[in-house]
């Protein structure tokens, strides 16, 4: 065991993973967060707290990630490149495993043009690869990034997000491969509509022997509406809606009802793919959703490790 | 070359207000061939000086002069007579000349009249591209040609991030992805293994974030 | 301000008949000069207010050369040009119509009427076009008032 964690536990003995994404508030206010996590708790097994996910504002990731855990709920704190330099990563990747918070999630991030602060200065002073090397070697090496040592290490159960369908398509598995040598644990999917074409990218993955050197958790994104699955696919970066599922929330008499249907039949299908470890559920503002899918998918109850 | 844009005109009459006495100075190397703050600029926005003056009723005295370059004191040292006929210099360099300027003729408000824009060179006729960061450990013998550092939004060393799309950038669907340039362009060469080795972290102190950077070429420096 | 927005209503409307504008005509040589020409030898009757300045083609044109006709105390300048498609340097008059473009911008900033500057164009075959568009322009400039830094009258 590298950190202990409850999802390290559960991707480990090789069980079927379940997480979801528990967006923080554009606001202080820590009930959102208290509010979320009733509504997940006991139907996942480590809930994402993103950082200022697409570039905007939000109550910060190591606060939300503590607040959840005081909750009951097993945080996985996202870090972005986006508004940290190696120093401030570091310090909160030792704060985080002061506090108790285990699994990390290291990303690169959307970039600020994209968000409410378009005038922002970026910083990228690492890139997600640097990061999650950085990471690692906090933890294996006891080791900053500068090669100092340190007497404690943080105890990190790291993670890396892929997107398979972003360009150009035959580096994506190398880049892939990239985050697992530098250390990455778990790789989180960015949100699968096209079983297809994601399908093909796992036996690219397999035929490299990746699935057997880190657990993979396909993302699932539930349609709310129509306009939720234009939104994804036309603001959304990397993710696109087939056309076919386009149809099926159209001509919905109940487009949520439809839109949960669709996440349970991806679940399902994600589940029979070789190499694929867990769903990893992204109900953006719509959260209490994710019970009613866990279970329809027949993944509950959760285990106990 | 180094590439400006003259500021807008509402902007330059606004920090020219009060003086009656301008010399308009260009710059004869980069902001000239960038059609920005050359001789022909200079006249227009004499011109424009002065046709601003005439409106207000009152005449404001411009005197045009371009030097070779404002970025060396020998030649901007030759603006002397000029400079001191005026109450103010009103630069079409870029930044470095402005400053330069500046610091020669001390006594004299020197006020900017372009942006300094970028580094590059023209992808067509009076379109340019930036292309190079100056951050001081060049890496382009590994990337073919392509500057990551430049080009990338988020300056990235490993690749494209999750965002490149039909070879374009997340954040601007006008601007190629570099990393998707640099991708097929050492594919061509086949010289992806450089690609799929992890790149460490950049020295960003060397590349402008320890203060002004200083170039010494030791065996030329008299005391 | 209010005083000075009636004024400009009343330029406006009411233009001044005895006013005689001073017009620079920039023409290139392949349309508008030779319409010129044409209209001379048709004996076509068109005010006396500009004054031609040949061009080897309207791409030829500066901003410089409009801003200083401006300075120079010109009511109004003209750059005619050929058709669409029709310049002999193929694109000459793409060029002149952005310039002109990016004058009038300038000339606003300096609060100069954007409007004391105008791109026309036509073919060398279009004598009585030409005769209108300098009465056109004539009339438009007229309604426009004296150039601020006029010299006044044309004699």
């Amino acid at each position: 065991m590298k950190a202990g964690s409850n999802l390290e536990k559960i991707l480990e003995k090789g069980q079927f993973a379940v997480t979801c994404e528990c967006g923080p508030p554009k606001s202080a206010s820590g009930d959102v967060i208290r509010q979320k996590a009733k509504m997940i708790k006991g139907k996942v097994d480590a809930a994402n707290i993103t950082d200022n996910q697409a570039a905007i504002v939000r109550l910060s990731s190591f606060a939300a990630a503590t607040i959840l855990m005081q909750a009951g709920i097993e945080p996985v704190m996202q870090v972005t490149a986006r508004d940290r330099n190696r120093l401030a990563i570091q310090s909160d990747l030792l704060g985080a495993s002061a506090v108790g918070i285990r699994d990390v999630l290291l990303l690169t991030g959307d970039h600020q043009k994209l968000g409410n602060h378009p005038e922002a200065k970026g910083v990228f002073d690492l890139d997600s690869i640097q990061m999650i090397d950085m990471a690692r070697r906090m933890r294996d090496e006891r080791k900053f990034q500068n090669g100092e040592q340190m007497d404690v290490p943080p105890k990190l159960f790291i993670g890396a997000a892929e997107n398979p369908l972003a360009e150009p398509a035959e580096y994506r598995v190398p880049r892939l491969e990239k985050k697992v040598v530098a250390g990455a644990d778990f790789i989180q999917t960015q949100g699968v509509f096209d079983i297809e074409r994601f399908e093909k990218w796992m036996a690219a993955v397999r035929a490299k022997g990746l699935h057997k050197k880190v657990h993979i958790i396909g993302g699932v994104v539930p349609l709310k509406s129509l306009g939720a699955a234009k939104f994804v696919n036309d603001k959304v970066l990397g993710m696109t809606v087939p056309d076919s599922l386009f149809e099926r929330m159209k001509k919905a008499s109940d487009a949520k009802a439809e839109g949960v249907k669709i996440a349970v039949e991806t679940i399902e299908a994600l589940r029979k793919i070789e190499g694929v470890q867990g769903v990893h559920i992204m109900a953006i503002e719509w959260e209490e959703k994710v019970p009613e899918i866990v279970e329809k998918a027949g993944l509950l109850p959760r285990p106990a490790v | 070359m180094i590439v400006g844009e003259r500021k807008s005109v509402t902007e330059i009459l606004e920090m020219t207000k009060g003086y009656d006495r301008i010399f308009v100075a260009g710059c004869g190397t980069c902001v000239t061939v960038c059609l920005a703050g050359g001789e022909k600029e200079v006249s227009v926005l004499s011109s424009l000086l002065k046709i601003n003056g005439k409106k207000q009723g009152h005449e404001v005295k411009v005197v045009e002069g371009t030097i070779e370059r404002q970025c060396e004191r020998e030649w901007v040292g030759e603006m002397k007579d000029k400079v001191r006929d005026a109450e103010a210099v009103l630069s079409m360099a870029c930044g470095i000349g402005v400053q330069l300027v500046a610091e020669m003729y001390p006594e004299k408000p020197v006020l900017p009249a372009l942006n300094t824009t970028l580094m590059g060179f023209p992808t067509q006729h009076a379109i340019w591209l930036e292309n190079c960061r100056a951050c001081g450990d060049c890496i382009l013998h590994l990337t073919g040609g392509i500057c990551p550092v430049t080009r990338c939004a988020k300056q990235l060393m490993n690749g494209p991030c999750g965002g490149s799309q039909n070879g374009k950038c997340e954040v601007d669907s006008q601007t190629d992805c570099a990393w998707a340039l640099i991708y097929y362009k050492l594919k061509a060469m086949d010289r992806l293994d450089w690609m799929s080795k992890i790149q460490p972290p950049k020295r960003w102190d060397i590349a402008g974030h320890s203060g002004p950077r200083k170039t010494v070429k030791e065996e030329e420096v008299v005391p | 301000m209010a005083a000075e927005a009636v004024a400009a209503v009343k330029k406006g409307t009411e233009a001044d008949a005895s006013f005689q504008p001073r017009i620079v005509a920039f023409c290139c040589n392949f349309c508008a000069y030779a319409a010129a020409d044409l209209a001379g030898s048709m004996r076509l009757n068109y005010p006396p207010n500009a004054r031609v300045i040949r061009l080897p083609c309207s791409g030829k044109i500066e901003i410089l050369y409009l801003l200083r006709a401006i300075e120079d105390g010109a009511d109004g300048v003209m750059v005619m040009g050929c058709l669409d498609g029709d310049c002999h340097f193929l694109n000459g008059n793409y060029r002149a119509k952005k310039r002109v473009a990016a004058a009038k911008k300038l000339l606003e900033e300096v609060g100069i009427e954007p409007e004391r500057v105008e791109m026309y164009n036509l073919s060398s075959a279009m004598a009585s076009k030409f005769a209108e568009m300098i009465a056109d322009m004539t009339e438009k400039v007229r309604r426009l008032g004296p150039s601020p830094l006029g010299t006044g009258v044309a004699k």
